[in-house]
């Protein structure tokens, strides 16, 4: 610290504690209760980083979260660094490693930097008409853009640390603890409602509890001192919870609101093990009080946007709340009473205050007389038209305003001034009230959008509302406050407020400079490099609304949502166009406030949290027996079981071949199982299924397909009648919700009449699948007294019998065309008689397969799969599967639909087989078929639904859906691959026992 | 996020419903007595209004019944919440 910079004892920071931090690679000194913006200052740095366009040096130029240029990289680790941090929010702690983002190769010598003098060639709209053409270079200049841009480089590894999502409750909540949301929350504590008082920085009080001047008193005390004695009341409300370090992120419609709470950034990084954090906050509020303040507002002039050229407010409280000071040699630039705050305390503190250029007139309220008494020179309606100084500021120049205050006039003056101060007044943070759906209107008198009409149990109190001086503040949130919660009296009715009243108001938006707005750079959103020519060029060039203009200067477009820009943008339209600002309609602000990281939006639900998943009762033998397992739907089921380092096609050829040839065994626990009853369960069987159950005698099985109402495809399954008015419907793995859900809605809205019940059973059974010619010994083996004969027990028939005390529902249905049964017993005894099965099997090679050998051996059959062979697009008659179709039925879900004029056209796609001329050859699934390689555009005709190679008819087959497919049977199409083009012919979609004899063994 | 109060089990957060689209689009007791065009009528066309806009919804994570909404889309706000069967209010 070679300057004197630091003001000692500032009662929030702590000076005792000294923390070391590293600035692009230098070690440097602050203390705790600094943020890093102020430790940074206290080093006399201000430049921090370069500006996204034209490079241009930046500094720092708030305290708070509209910062558009401290924007760094924070920490050096591949998991850890986190970019577009505000030097302004972070606290500071011990170790704590930060990088200027924007500058390559150092923040003093930037190669872009060059883009500064380039900057007549990079005008609105720049990147847009620039790199339109032609598309195929848009990867060439994305590269540029983005090194030269840079905004950040994101961590490169998974994140370590472990954030939370609480819910939380509350009859008032009230965003900001400022004086008006204390007083909110102390009011409604009496009330005795439960509140809940969120505040973004470490501590309550806003901007009036490092307030330092003599003029604002309350109830006669000083008005700092006033508001602690408020804060230790809060502190020990039991109604009141207070959560500090807490941002609220999106206010959402119904007032349910996120809020994030900052709960390990401020520890060093050694203190922060095993800690969560980042909590997010998920609120439930009755009533809402928007209380977030206002932020200040720059001035638009030549060059203002040096580093060292700061908000006035921000130089104020980087002097009385952490006891820096940002200059030696200050000058303040305002329109208004409020820098005037900032001239005192720059008196206060023994800093040298050059002078005050106001474009006012005169000012002689009590502030501004106080100012005047302590001799500052003061320029009565003056304007700064340029500064210099390239890497800080050291001079302005200032000229007289001429009467309409659209020109300069006079003699230039030049000032010294290594800090200026500026001021344009004061803009009410609305974000919040807007995001929520409310409607602002304007305010002539202060230049301001406020709070309008809202359809939400909320209301917006001081500056946040348009409330600035010290007792409209206290007295209207009081008032306010008492008549949204419908109380009579509060303990604050007497409250006694003095404070200095402003008197004279001036604004204008783009200030006059002694040059031609072409050769100047008024800046209006730092962030983006936009300026006050690029609106005007904008407008010129035809953009009118607002949120045009908008992107195309992309002005407010940063990651600050351009809080300090947005309405200096909006005032250069009004006045360029003639129009009045409030009939320009401002632009919206959209979640969340200030951003958030992805940890803290997802929480818990990471690795194997990110999505439950489900799995069978024989899971673990499954697991035990190296299966590989695929995801269908949340379902874990196996997949293939490779022996020995096979591969995947190796172990599903050995478990067909096995299942053919001897007996293969499949986990069928994962199809969905809907219990039916009720004295109208077959008549409620027979509007959702296409087919005919009238005459389905108990003790029987059927294949069911169901339709959506348009006609298409949407499950299949095989459905038992156990008993008089009692059926259990399966329906395919990942069908199961949604199949519940329609049949629920079909029940409870269209056939409220039929006495039917519903229940879904899925997880109460689970089902061993065991088939092949060997299936009926094996069966025998374990249900020694069951007589298995056709006779007794034919295919499509159920058994229930019982295994000592189990009981055991037994079907035999095939899905792979083998003699097959299929045993459900409760879901605790899954296991025991999977086990069962493979004991019995044992010398039948009973071989365990997954779901691809069960997708290849029921494609030998032609069977389908819903949602694999067919995509919500397929009819039944599409997929020449005619004969489920009751032609008796008056009516079935999605009847009418087979025969509209679109679904009986014969030039659809249907399902056809395709064999390869080279049997050899396994197409891919997803593969286009074609019929001429050389048309230009070619003819898509369809594509491969489902292939494999059958090593029973050892070559290759194939189901895919083709334009008018039943026509094609045993024509050649081609299948275009990357590197080749292969010859199918279309065939008959059952490539395997056509005769259906090996149902029976 | 709405909250809406299932007739069945009272508030709950949106996040245990589904929309199920436009209400009282009843099926026609005799589909095949209808030509394409009143069958497309019924099948697809939906009103996308702005303001009162009566919907089903169901209570999906919670009692699974489905129930009416009359909801301002303008501003989300649920005006009216009825059963199945039950006539649109008059609003
Ligand atoms: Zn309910």
């Amino acid at each position: 610290m070679s300057k004197n910079l630091r003001i000692n004892n500032k009662q929030f920071v702590d000076e005792t504690r000294k923390l070391s931090f590293v600035f692009n690679g230098k070690k440097l000194y602050g203390y705790k209760g600094d943020t890093l913006a102020s430790a940074l200052l206290s080093n006399d740095i201000h430049l921090v980083g370069r500006s996204f366009k034209y490079h241009r040096p930046r500094g720092i130029m708030t305290s708070g979260s509209e910062e558009p240029n401290a924007i760094l990289q924070i920490g050096n680790d591949d998991a850890l660094t986190e970019p577009n941090v505000r030097a302004t929010e972070i606290e500071l702690y011990d170790g704590l490693i930060c990088n200027s983002q924007n500058c390559w190769p150092s923040v003093k010598f930037d190669i872009g930097g060059i883009n500064n003098f380039l900057s007549p060639l990079l005008p609105a709209g720049f990147y847009y008409k620039t790199f339109m053409w032609p598309a195929s270079f848009w990867g060439k200049y994305e590269y540029f853009i983005r090194k030269s841009a840079g905004l950040g480089k994101s961590p490169s590894k998974q994140d370590p640390d472990m954030y939370d999502h609480r819910y939380m409750h509350c009859d008032i909540l009230i965003v900001g603890g400022g004086v008006s949301g204390l007083i909110a929350a102390k009011i409604a504590s009496d009330d005795n409602k439960k509140v809940l008082l969120l505040e973004d920085k470490e501590l309550l009080g806003g901007s009036l509890i490092y307030d330092d001047n003599d003029i604002s008193k309350i109830d006669n005390q000083k008005s700092s001192e006033w508001l602690k004695k408020l804060i230790d009341n809060i502190q020990n409300d039991k109604n009141i919870i207070v959560k500090t370090r807490t941002s609220l992120a999106a206010y959402h419609n119904y007032n349910f609101l996120l809020a994030r709470q900052n709960l390990t950034d401020h520890l060093s990084v050694n203190d922060r093990n095993n800690k969560i954090r980042q909590r997010l906050y998920k609120i439930r509020a009755k009533k809402v009080i928007i209380s977030t303040g206002a932020i200040e507002r720059p001035q638009v002039f030549h060059n203002n946007d040096r580093p060292g050229i700061m908000l006035a407010s921000a130089v104020k409280k980087y002097i009385d709340y952490y006891g820096v000071r940002c200059g030696l040699e200050n000058v303040i630039f305002t329109n208004n009473d409020s820098a005037y705050e900032t001239a005192l305390s720059l008196h206060k503190s023994g800093t040298k205050l050059n002078a005050i250029i106001d474009i006012r007139d005169n000012s002689s309220s009590e502030i501004v007389n106080k100012v005047k008494s302590l001799g500052i020179q003061i320029y009565w309606n003056h304007s700064v038209v340029d500064t210099k100084g390239y890497k800080r500021i050291n001079k302005v120049t200032i000229m007289k305003l001429n009467d309409k205050g659209n020109d300069v006039i006079g003699k230039k003056i030049e000032l010294n001034c290594d800090c200026l101060s500026v001021s344009g007044g004061w803009t009410p943070m609305v974000h919040l009230f807007t995001q929520s759906g409310g409607k602002l209107k304007f305010d002539n008198k202060d230049n301001i959008f406020v709070p309008d009409k809202t359809n939400l149990n909320q209301l917006s109190i001081g500056s946040a509302k348009g409330d600035f001086e010290l007792d409209d503040v206290l007295k209207n949130s009081i008032k306010d406050t008492k008549k949204f919660l419908n109380i009579e009296n509060s303990n604050f009715d007497k409250i006694d407020v003095k404070c200095s009243k402003e008197k004279d108001k001036k604004n204008i938006w783009l200030l006059p400079s002694d040059k031609p707005l072409s050769k100047t750079k008024p800046f209006l959103d730092y962030q983006n490099d936009s300026t006050a020519k690029d609106i005007k060029l904008a407008l010129r060039e035809g953009f009118k609304s607002i949120e045009h203009v908008k992107r195309y200067t992309t002005t407010g477009m940063g990651t600050d949502q351009g809080k300090l820009a947005n309405m200096h943008a909006l005032g250069i339209v009004a006045d360029t166009t003639n129009t009045n600002m409030g009939d320009l309609g401002t632009t919206t602000f959209r979640p969340p406030y200030t951003p958030l990281t992805f940890g803290t939006i997802v929480g818990r639900n990471v690795g194997q949290f990110f999505d439950i998943f489900r799995k069978t009762p024989m899971h673990d033998w499954h697991v035990d027996n190296n299966a590989k397992f695929e995801n269908v739907g949340q379902w874990k089921r196996a997949w293939y079981y490779p022996k020995d380092g096979e591969t995947m096609y190796d172990a599903v050829q050995r478990e067909s071949k096995a299942a053919r040839e001897s007996s293969g065994i499949l986990d069928a626990s994962t199809l969905g199982k809907i219990d039916i009853q009720g004295t109208d369960a077959n008549e409620f069987l027979n509007r959702v299924y296409t087919n005919a159950w009238s005459k389905l005698q108990i003790g029987k099985c059927r294949y069911g397909l169901m339709l959506n109402e348009d006609g298409m495809v949407y499950d299949d399954g095989v459905t038992t009648k156990l008993g008089e008015n009692h059926y259990l419907m399966t329906t395919t793995t990942g069908g199961a919700a949604n199949v519940m859900s329609k049949l629920e809605d079909y029940l409870q809205t269209e056939w409220p009449e039929l006495d039917v019940f519903l229940t879904s059973v899925t997880d109460h059974y689970a089902t061993a699948s065991v088939c092949g010619p060997n299936a009926k010994k094996i069966i025998n083996k374990i249900f020694k007294n069951l007589d298995l004969s056709d006779e007794s027990f034919p295919h499509m028939s159920f058994k229930e019998v019982k295994l000592g005390n189990i009981s055991c529902r037994i079907m035999r249905i095939s899905f792979t065309g083998e003699l097959s049964y299929e045993i459900n017993v409760e879901a605790s005894y899954g296991k025991y008689i999977w086990e069962k099965c493979i004991e019995a099997g044992k010398e039948f090679n009973i071989t365990p397969y997954g779901t691809e050998t069960m997708h290849l051996l029921r494609a030998e059959k032609g069977f389908i799969i819903v949602g694999q062979d067919t995509d919500g697009t397929m009819t039944p008659v599409d997929l020449q599967m005619d004969w489920i179709i009751s032609k008796k039925k008056y009516d079935f879900i999605g009847k009418r639909s087979l025969y509209r004029s679109d679904t009986i056209r014969e030039d659809r796609k249907q399902l056809v087989g395709l064999l390869t001329d080279d049997p050899n050859e396994i197409l891919e699934e997803g593969a286009q078929l074609i019929k001429d390689e050389n048309k230009n555009p070619v003819d898509m005709l369809g594509h491969v639904t489902s292939s494999y190679f059958s090593p029973t008819l050892k070559k290759s087959i194939a189901l895919a859906i083709l334009k008018e497919g039943k026509k094609l049977k045993g024509q050649k199409l081609l299948v275009p691959m990357i590197d080749k083009t292969i010859k199918v012919t279309v065939s008959d979609t059952i490539f395997l026992d056509k005769e259906n004899e090996r149902i029976n063994g | 996020m709405f909250l809406i109060n299932c007739p069945y089990c009272g508030e709950r957060d949106q996040s245990e419903f589904v929309s199920g689209g436009e209400a009282h689009i009843a099926r026609p007791k005799q589909p095949t007595e209808l030509n394409d065009d009143q069958w497309a009528e019924y099948l697809f066309m939906r009103k996308n209004i702005k303001g009162i806009q009566f919907e089903r919804w169901n209570h999906v994570h919670g009692c699974r019944k489905w129930f009416n909404v009359a909801r301002d889309t303008s501003n989300d706000k649920i005006e009216k919440i009825y059963k199945m069967g039950e006539q649109p209010p008059k609003l």
